[in-house]
């Protein structure tokens, strides 16, 4: 008798401890993968924004004499280069982007497609980011309309996007990403930009798309776009 | 299963008690640190990119 009931107490406590590690893991999949993304992609930022404020005069102390290179040929994976700025997400929503797709580069924030072009550069600026989890950048993504802004900060200059299409497609589409979205083999003439992200937010059978076109293009020196500051209030 | 493990550790139950939650702590940064990043890829919340596999 004493092993039978020995036996069912074992199994009762195996399953308590089986139930108690899956909502363990609900814990670290709501909670903490937000905490530690809303950390990484602050520390980003601020790294970001002092790197660009820091004085120009130690940054290429000797010219190894070889071609120019473009800005972000010289970001490495991983690296963030931009900081996107989208006030339909939130008056406060901004975001370091960093260069690489992978699920280590979006563990913090938003990713660049690194076959795409870079912000303000004629072409496709694509970018993905999550809906749920991981800091969620992308969660309200619905509510990025046609004619919304998005804003993007890179080191010498502001890009304003304005958004011209939303589309809901398969996984599979990377048609979405090209220079011309959806046009393989045409040859660009807009500066375009494109978010991809997950859709329905739990799920990951289709992907929710947003397309905008570069609209202005405004320096650094000159401040950022007074809208932008209107809607940070 | 623990009342077996209480018996077996040593010491008075004040000792006891703090191996017990010694161990559990580590049992929670082993699942938070390797088990958990190891299971999230295997879910769907984490797919937001488009590619050609079509994860």
């Amino acid at each position: 008798m004493n092993g039978v009931r020995a036996t069912i107490r074992g199994t009762g406590e195996l399953l308590i401890t089986l139930g108690l590690i899956v909502l363990l893991f609900c814990v670290y999949q709501l909670v903490w993968t937000n905490v530690s993304a809303n950390a990484i992609e602050a520390d980003a930022r601020t790294q970001l924004e002092e790197q660009w404020t820091r004085p120009q005069v130690e940054a290429s102390p000797a010219p190894s004499g070889g071609a120019p290179e473009l800005p972000t040929a010289a970001v490495k994976p991983g690296d963030s280069f931009a900081i996107m700025y989208i006030p339909s997400l939130g008056k406060n929503w901004a975001k370091a982007v960093v260069e690489g797709v992978a699920l280590s580069d979006l563990r913090g924030t938003i990713g660049h497609y690194p076959a795409s072009q870079d912000p303000g550069e004629i072409g496709n600026f694509a970018v993905a980011g999550h809906r749920a989890t991981n800091g969620e950048p992308f969660r309200n993504i619905p509510a990025v309309k046609i004619g919304d802004k998005v804003y993007v900060e890179t080191e010498e200059t502001w890009y304003v996007y304005t958004v011209r299409s939303t589309e809901i497609v398969r996984p599979t589409k990377v048609s979405v990403i090209l220079p011309v979205p959806n046009k393989p083999g045409a040859k660009p003439t807009e500066a375009l930009i494109t978010l991809t992200t997950c859709n329905p937010r739990w799920a990951s059978y289709e992907r929710w798309i947003t397309y905008g076109a570069l609209t202005e293009t405004r320096p650094k020196a000159e401040g950022p776009p007074p809208e932008l500051l209107a809607q940070k209030g | 299963m623990y009342s077996a493990l209480w018996r077996r550790l040593p010491g008075a139950w004040p000792v006891k008690l703090l191996l017990c939650l010694v161990m559990l702590a580590a049992a929670v940064t082993l699942l938070f640190t390797v088990v958990f990043p190891w299971a999230e890829p295997r879910l769907p919340f984490t797919d937001v990119t488009v590619e050609d596999s079509g994860a």
